[in-house]
């Protein structure tokens, strides 16, 4: 047997030796690496528990409202898409909804589909990034690589639509950009094929594994009367079991019309919001396929009586006045336009000359559709709403995403508002976080997926 | 309840406290009296029939330069309240002057209030009588102005502010 040795311990050797409990304060963040956002949590320490947290949000110094009041009201669908960085398109859809709530106005049936389409693959989207990135906190980067490989298929298809894949604007003021484009729903199922396999891997690797789960359970954790006290919606609430969605509380656009299912938890941690997304993917894909079998106006198969010249052709037949049967030739259009002819704008924007521009065939094609589409674009013209204000919520892929627009009756929006479903959740992280170890701050953070551009006013 | 019910109800319930109602849009609004709006927002929370848990928004708008309201108190401080169990919504506006911005706070009755008013004192310098902690929620502490009024200029500069050396 070895000999016992003995040693004198110094005063501040170790933890905690001589002097009681230290309390250490340890700020995460600014910009830490597995931050997604500028973000500052000054926490105070007791060993390896957060015994109290101050949660700091940075300022992107974008000025979203404010650039909003400066423009004509569909000079705010950029602002818009750069709200939220993994699914714009819904920030988008939002917007223009509540200055069309404003207006007065009802989109087109096929319109409604399409926006239904487009914010169901957005939401997905949101989920893949923010489940694979809490995922990839955890240590499990596999994860991180699969979900973002299903991302990529379905930024495919918003591409495909939109023209690009972040900065998409692709709503407008009574409308959309353009319609879906050819062989659009074959592509969307073989997407969402690849999808469905990615989730069931991930399931396979996360949902049962052991190290996840005793991260994950248990942590976190907010109570239900605290979370409706602080006014959070979307999967954290439904991590509660309080099934509130705004789509099937208050169904917009075609939610009334396809079948879902809320998924809800019960304990409201990390592991049931983790659940509830995964299953809200599954729902989501759901209701495209749903909305794609009922899109009115069936695929963009239209035959064209003439053939479809290019759009300077059209303007020098003008111009020499040999305007006879031009209105009734098809125009060709650059690729990212496609989708705005005569037959296919009828059926995605409204039939209001005060709302949206004219097809392209009329603006080149006739002096009132010239004259329109100027009146629209004009300074001190465009779109001019009533005096008033209105507040438009949609299901956000974090929560309520509602915007609040004050109108003067000119072409510039008086006041824009948005609601962010993450600021919330911020508010109340300090109580996610307290009591709690401090190796867990970093994933609780990763569950509220919480996204700067839209903390940004 | 519909939305003309829950106004009636709070026009029956602060008799002279409710300055004026309307419903635009489909959106049902009640403008309330500044001394009322805590009394106002804890009747909405508790009374089982309006039943408001959630404060789903709170923000202010800056009515400087709107037209027609040139006289009238400078801004409104907004509340979108939503309930859980009705599954209805309203809104209800204070209006308040600019030499004494002051409104009383929501903190007691929902804690996300907290941040809320914090971001609308940053924004629009409007204060929260008995808010535990009023600072910049935003900006920097020393940030000159309230960058979302209206006579606050889109490109002016403010200098910048480094660490300390």
């Amino acid at each position: 047997m070895a000999e016992r040795t003995t040693r004198e311990i110094f005063l501040g050797e170790g933890s905690g030796t001589g002097s009681g409990s230290q309390h250490l304060y340890v700020n995460v963040g600014p910009q830490h690496p597995a931050m997604h956002g500028i973000i500052r949590i000054m926490a105070e320490l007791d060993g390896e528990t957060v015994v109290k947290a101050d949660v700091e949000i940075g300022y992107l110094h974008r000025a979203f409202e404010k650039e909003c009041e400066e423009g004509p009201y569909n000079n705010a669908i950029p602002y818009t898409d750069r709200l939220n960085y993994v699914s714009p398109l819904i920030n988008n859809f939002g917007y223009a909804s509540c200055v069309e709530k404003l207006l007065g106005i009802d989109i087109t049936e096929r319109c409604k589909y399409i926006r239904t389409i487009m914010s169901e693959i957005s939401r997905i989207c949101d989920h893949l990034t923010c489940v694979g990135a809490s995922a990839m906190e955890l240590g499990a980067f596999t994860v991180f690589l699969y979900m973002i490989k299903a991302r990529e298929f379905l930024w495919e298809l918003v591409e495909d639509v939109t023209g690009a894949r972040l900065t998409i604007s692709y709503a407008r003021v009574g409308g959309v950009k353009a319609d879906l484009p050819e062989g659009f729903a074959l592509k969307v199922r073989k997407a969402f094929k690849e999808t469905r396999q990615v989730l069931e891997e991930v399931h396979k690797l996360l949902t049962g594994n052991r190290i996840f789960i005793d991260r994950m359970v248990g942590v976190g954790v907010l109570s239900r009367e605290e979370t409706i006290a602080y006014s959070i919606t979307g999967p954290l609430l439904r991590a509660t079991g309080v099934a509130y969605d705004v789509r099937r509380a208050q169904p917009y656009y075609a939610y009334d019309r396809v079948e879902f299912e809320i998924p809800t938890g019960q304990s409201g941690d990390n592991y049931d919001r983790y659940l509830v997304r995964m299953a809200e993917m599954e729902q989501s894909m759901r209701i495209v396929e749903q909305a794609l079998d009922q899109l009115p106006g069936g695929p963009i198969n239209v035959d064209f009586a003439g053939k479809p010249i290019d759009p300077a052709l059209y303007v020098d037949r003008g111009k020499l006045g040999k305007t006879e049967g031009l209105l009734l030739l098809p125009i060709t259009l650059s690729p990212n336009l496609q989708g705005l002819e005569k037959p296919a704008h009828r059926e995605v924007n409204v039939a209001d000359k005060r709302v949206v521009l004219p097809p392209k065939e009329e603006t080149y094609g006739s002096i009132e559709g010239l004259m329109n589409h100027f009146m629209l674009v004009m300074d001190g013209y465009g779109i001019r709403p009533p005096q008033g204000d209105a507040y438009f919520p949609v299901e956000g892929a974090n929560g309520e995403l509602g915007f609040y627009v004050v109108s003067d009756g000119s072409d510039r929006p008086y006041r824009v508002r948005c609601r962010p479903p993450c600021f919330p959740p911020l508010a109340a992280l300090h109580r996610m976080i307290e009591g709690g170890m401090v190796a867990d701050v970093v994933p609780t953070f990763g569950s509220v997926n919480m996204i700067g551009g839209e903390l940004d006013r | 309840m519909d939305g003309q019910a829950i106004l009636a109800r709070l026009v029956e319930c602060f008799p002279g406290r409710i300055l004026e109602t309307h419903a635009f849009r489909g959106d049902h609004t009640a403008v309330v009296d500044l001394s009322a709006i805590a009394e106002v927002l804890r009747f909405c929370r508790d009374d089982p029939a309006l039943g408001f848990e959630v404060l789903m928004d709170l923000t202010a708008v800056d009515y400087l330069k709107y037209p027609g309201r040139e006289d009238g108190p400078r801004f409104e401080v907004v509340y979108h309240l939503y309930s859980l169990t009705h599954n209805h919504r309203l809104r209800l506006k204070v209006r308040v002057e600019e030499e004494d911005a002051v409104v009383s706070t929501a903190v007691p009755l929902w804690p996300v209030a907290d941040w809320f008013e914090r971001e609308v004192w940053d924004m629009f310098g409007i204060r929260f009588a008995g808010h535990p902690d009023l600072r910049r929620l935003l900006m920097y502490e020393e940030f000159q102005g309230h960058p979302l009024r209206k006579d606050y200029p889109v490109n002016k500069r403010q200098p910048l502010i480094g660490p300390k050396v």
